[in-house]
């Protein structure tokens, strides 16, 4: 009960700084807001026992996303442009869309529930054998080290990917040399 | 931002627990919440705030673009070296049974390398784009 209770209220939280953000113009405050959102989000990932994913979702969305969009808003401008044109559309679609994505929750199985496939395929052999196998007390790190190791390395290669794509496309403050202007067509920089 | 008294001696009295803290998320990672992942971008995250204080450039002079890009590379290489070691002690790919005389200290070896691994090319990776993207803001 009192689970529910802060759920709903975070809940309503993440609703209230979701609609602020669609409606502020100002864009350094709509940073802040997305911070503010994803250490809600955090949050409702400690109230369902998954301290791992809040970790990550603390330090990278609300900690460096953050930073890296105000990174992004010192290069470009810090006023969004008025939409030019209405945005029934856009709402159109997203509301069918989101209408679409609570019709296929209703058949997800009830949280916690120990019938559930999710539950039944591969994670009871993680559960009864990380002690054994590894030794290791944190089961989601016996996971995501050893038994997925592969896909642990995916992971690091696509952050590889993503450091050298960013120097390649950016990198030129090596050896003192000036980036040429981001915006050249602008003007009074 | 230089002249901030005040923020330029709470960072100082700040970052060493920031970086202490990154390197307890990321060896206590077997034990508690935690992983090379998160402690990376917190490590990156002490040296961002440092930079924010003390200026882009003396961040650079503590890590120049050299460091960071091998250790970007060096993170990877790490990683898939731990999985080269494992074949060449005749075991699979990324089986950390065999790197010790035990599997379990072999697993514990093997999760602490691999990620070490994650956690050095995260750190590099954050650090290095958010020097890119400061150098732009100042190049204008």
């Amino acid at each position: 009960m009192t689970e529910e209770l802060i759920n709903i209220v975070i809940l309503a939280f993440m609703a209230a700084t979701v609609v602020a953000i669609v409606l502020i113009r100002n864009l350094f405050a709509v940073v802040m807001l997305s911070g503010i959102y994803s250490l809600l989000a955090a949050s409702v990932f400690v109230v369902l026992d998954a301290v791992d994913v809040a970790f990550t979702e603390a330090a990278v969305g609300a900690g460096i996303s953050t930073v890296l969009f105000i990174g992004t808003l010192a290069l470009t401008t810090r006023r969004e442009k008025a939409p030019a044109h209405k945005p029934l559309l856009p709402l159109l679609v997203c509301v069918v869309t989101g209408a679409v994505l609570v019709y296929g929750s209703l058949d997800m199985a009830p949280f916690g529930d120990p019938r559930a496939p999710v539950h039944r395929h591969v994670a009871p052999y993680y559960l009864e054998h990380t002690a054994s196998d590894t030794g290791i007390p944190n089961v989601v790190t016996a996971i995501l080290a050893s038994y997925r190791s592969y896909d642990t390395l995916g992971e690091v290669t696509v952050i590889f990917t993503a450091g050298i794509g960013v120097i390649l496309l950016l990198g030129s403050w090596r050896r003192g040399r000036k980036p040429p202007p981001p915006h050249a067509e602008g003007g009074g920089a | 931002m230089k002249d901030y008294l005040i923020l330029r001696i709470v960072t100082k009295l700040l970052l060493p627990f920031i970086l202490l803290f990154a390197l307890y998320v990321q060896f206590h990672g077997d034990f508690g919440p935690g992983g090379g992942f998160q402690a990376g971008v917190i490590f990156a995250s002490g040296f961002v705030l440092y930079s924010l204080v003390f200026g882009v450039a003396a961040a650079r002079r503590i890590l120049p673009v050299g460091i960071l890009r091998a250790g970007i590379a060096g993170g990877v290489l790490i990683y898939g070296g731990v999985g080269v070691i494992d074949l060449a002690l005749g075991a699979n790919y990324l089986n950390f049974d065999v790197m010790a005389h035990h599997p379990k200290d072999g697993q514990h070896m093997g999760i602490l390398l691999v990620e070490a691994g994650v956690g050095l090319t995260v750190a590099c990776v954050m650090m290095t784009i958010f020097f890119t993207f400061a150098a732009w803001s100042e190049g204008e």
